[in-house]
């Protein structure tokens, strides 16, 4: 099921259009503070610093009133997060040198946490931010608008795809396929007559958007101008200056502050 | 029966254990679905899905048909049987060593029903048959379902085709809003114009003209060709003023 499993990981990055604080942000000021986030989680790690990370932006899916879906979220990656713990293990035991099993399991949980706080920021970001702006930020910040529509085309499909996905496992469930069953190889196999259908409605479905999006005089003009323009205000630059802060604050704290292990804690 | 949405699908899939009932339990011959695999029940239970598109991906036609065959493990020789039959049956043997992308539309979603109908499953359900269908092949597939029907196979049609219903005379049930909001035969189904409506069909053609004729001492409950064609023959015989 892991394929379905991703897909509604993506899923669960939809944007749903309620109104708060968060959602009325410019993308481009809220996209530096994920930038920071993820500067922040690569620089540190350590347990104790990647937990605070992870904390600190429970406040703000609060205010962005996502909480239900951003759970969603967090248990949609716990297969994802399972494995990286699960890698991250049995590599650190056989190569990383690590002086007790404690400590290597601490680390493991650190990169694990690491992971999720990357999905957390990501879905912030995405969560409270339309598709649509997020192309218009695209175009405004000079990218071409065929790159910009084809990403925001791109995410509008994803929840299309995740329901197709269930619908052609039941149609080949309904002929007898066990998705679950033999060996490895035999595992995979089982899933070409699930991939060929998608593959093949994917491609048709582009080809029909294509002539739709032609038929509606697509690209006629050149010079394209949009009815909404969007622009910085002083809330936004303040979200840029924080998000600047916060970087600062974690070099200092990286260069300077020496941060204890769990391991070390518990010890003393 | 009953409009977009009202749970017609949903209903459907909990027969051969896609989906499981949250409440309740829903018993195929007698086994409950929430105990065995769909692959179990599926041996049982045929399920035609609406899209054919969401089930095609073999190289021809015949490995198409023999997929589910191969999948409950029949032997080589019952396979090539029942490919060759079921493909003669839906007229689908010129086909055969086609590939299914290339067929029109209809073709491909005859090719899906052959694909289920290969294990002549003892319950078949039809999700949207006719959608895409010429009138010729409608009246085949009626014929052949009313066939399956004769040889003591339940056939399950979610549909909206009401001329398509009416000839065959089943059982209806009507949903709405997930729920069934009447249980019958088509003749008394079919021809009550509130619950009709409320399913967001349309009077049967033959039931709108039998029920304007109702001032002229005709029946309101007729569906059927056969049976408007006997009325008015009998009504001429016995002269236009009584």
């Amino acid at each position: 099921m892991s394929m379905l499993d991703g897909l509604r990981l993506l899923d669960g990055l939809r944007f749903r259009n309620i109104s708060s604080p968060i959602h009325k942000i410019d993308p481009r000021a809220k996209f530096v503070y994920v930038c920071a986030l993820f500067f922040v989680a690569i620089l540190f790690n350590q347990i104790i610093p990647l937990l605070i990370l992870f904390l600190s932006q429970v406040p703000l899916v609060i205010i962005a009133r996502v909480k239900k879906e951003w759970l969603r979220l967090i248990r949609g990656s716990i297969f994802f997060a399972a494995l990286i713990f699960a890698m991250n293990v049995i590599s650190l035991y056989f190569y990383g040198g690590y002086p007790s099993l404690a400590s290597i399991i601490e680390h493991s949980l650190a990169m694990t946490l690491r992971f999720i706080v990357l999905v957390e920021s990501f879905s912030i970001f995405f969560l409270t931010t339309s598709p649509d702006i997020f192309g218009l930020s695209l175009e405004q910040m000079g990218i071409p608008y065929e790159f910009c529509f084809a990403f925001t085309t791109a995410i509008r499909f994803v929840p299309v795809l995740a329901e197709e996905t269930q619908t052609i496992m039941d149609a080949q469930r309904a002929r007898g396929l066990e998705l679950e069953s033999g060996g490895f190889i035999k595992r995979i196999r089982n899933y070409i007559p699930i991939l060929i259908p998608l593959i093949v409605n994917a491609i048709r479905r582009s080809l029909e958007l294509a002539e739709a999006m032609e038929s509606r005089a697509w690209g006629a003009s050149k010079k394209r101008t949009n009815l909404y323009a969007l622009k910085m205000g002083g809330k936004d630059y303040c979200f840029i200056i924080i998000s600047i802060i916060i970087i600062l604050i974690s070099i200092y704290v990286w260069l300077f502050i020496k941060i204890p292990s769990i391991t070390q804690i518990m010890q003393l | 029966m009953g409009q977009n949405g009202a749970g017609k699908t949903t209903l459907v899939k909990h027969f051969n254990g896609l989906l499981k009932p949250s409440k309740g339990r829903v018993l195929i011959d007698g086994i409950d679905t929430r105990h065995v695999s769909v692959a179990t029940l599926a041996r049982k239970v045929g399920f035609v899905f609406q899209n054919p598109d969401h089930q095609l991906f073999s190289e021809t036609v015949e490995d198409e048909v023999s997929f589910a065959l191969k999948n409950f493990g029949f032997d080589e020789k019952t396979i090539s049987e029942r490919v060759e039959k079921v493909l003669n049956i839906l007229d689908l043997t010129h086909y055969r060593k086609s590939s299914p992308f290339m067929l029109s539309g209809g073709e491909r979603k005859r090719v899906a029903l052959a694909s289920v109908l290969s294990w002549d499953p003892k319950i078949l359900i039809l999700d949207e048959p006719t959608i895409g269908q010429d009138s010729y092949q409608k009246e085949r597939l009626r014929q052949f379902i009313m066939q399956l029907n004769q040889q003591g196979k339940t056939v399950i049609i979610v549909t909206h085709d009401v001329e398509f219903v009416t000839e065959c005379e089943p059982r209806i049930i009507l949903m709405k809003n997930g729920r069934i909001i009447a249980d019958g035969d088509a003749r008394e189904i079919l021809t009550d114009p509130n619950l009709v409506s409320e399913a967001s069909l349309v009077l049967p053609e033959i039931t709108q003209v039998f029920m304007r004729l109702n001032d002229y001492g005709f029946p309101r409950n007729v569906i059927g060709v056969y049976e408007a064609k006997r009325l008015i023959l009998e009504r001429l015989s016995g002269g236009f003023m009584r």
